[in-house]
């Protein structure tokens, strides 16, 4: 982490949970969670991220975690690509599937709507803008208005994360700890 | 999902008009892209248009220019979260132009 307080700044009650996260998980507290409970009360997105990833959408939980990994693939997050590449695998419990979307999507076993998502979703992320010929073509593959304002609030929230994680410089944990963090994410969420 | 527009307003206001170290003129700019000066001015424009390419050495000279790292910390998000939000504003015009609904 590039900024110390983000490492020691927390307060003495946070500092004895990151203790007990410490011992209960039998992994360092990953840098997602140091930053999210530094200042809580100035950044808190939680709620946003958890609406988008978890709240009621047609979209499954697998989908928008491989979009949450998709729209990190494009930004160029190596930590965000190793923690939504996981927990979409498991949320699949297809891995290969998600290994194909991210080495090429126009070839990936992907339903159409969810390509054209995700096709929209990388120009969105790389050129910062998009036209209505570009959401009108994820129309016509199939996606619902709904689908793709649902799709937005994923791409959205990890366009933020990924430069939180880009400029705080999040470590990329070893193989254990990111799986034990996407069952977390499956099972818990991102409260 | 019903709430995200909610939800988005509230962490926008919370970010540009709570307490914070840094003044809200500046988070405001920060959060808009425009009217810094340097060094903060190239710090957050590489925020918001290649942050991974963002080093310690880019860190260094805000903390040589004066800034702490809370403030440091608050010109981050508010970057962040404004290049995400014209990302996402410009895709929500873009589906209703697509859609012809307001």
């Amino acid at each position: 982490m590039r900024l110390a307080i983000l490492d020691h700044g927390h307060g003495i009650r946070t500092k004895a949970m990151f203790a007990l996260i410490r011992i209960f998980s039998g992994h360092p507290v990953v840098d997602p969670v140091k930053f999210a409970f530094y200042r809580p009360s100035f950044y808190r997105a939680g709620g946003l991220t958890q609406e988008a990833m978890r709240g009621p959408s047609e979209w499954s939980v697998a989908d928008r975690e491989l979009m949450a990994a998709f729209v990190s693939k494009v930004n160029g997050t190596e930590f965000c690509i190793a923690a939504h590449t996981a927990t979409s695998a498991i949320a699949y419990n297809d891995g290969a599937k998600v290994s194909a979307t991210l080495a090429d999507l126009e070839t990936a076993p992907l339903a159409e709507p969810l390509r054209a998502t995700l096709r929209m979703l990388g120009k969105l992320t790389r050129d910062s803008t998009v036209d209505a010929d570009d959401m009108r073509a994820v129309l016509a593959a199939g996606a619902s208005e709904q689908h793709i304002k649902d799709a937005l609030a994923v791409g959205f929230a990890f366009n933020v994360t990924d430069r939180l994680a880009d400029v705080f410089d999040f470590a990329v944990d070893d193989t254990a700890a990111i799986n034990a963090g996407a069952k977390y994410l499956l099972t818990r969420g991102y409260r | 999902m019903s709430d995200i527009a909610s939800l988005h307003k509230s962490l926008v206001a919370r970010i540009l008009e709570g307490k914070g170290q840094a003044s809200p003129e500046i988070r405001r700019a920060a959060f808009d892209g425009v009217g810094l000066a340097e060094p903060v001015h190239t710090f957050v424009d590489k925020v918001a248009h290649r942050a991974r390419m963002v080093t310690d050495a880019d860190i260094g000279t805000l903390r040589k220019a004066g800034l702490s790292e809370d403030q440091i910390y608050e010109l981050v998000v508010c970057a962040a979260i404004g290049q995400a939000t014209r990302q996402y504003e410009s895709a929500l015009a873009a589906l209703s132009a697509a859609t012809g609904s307001n």
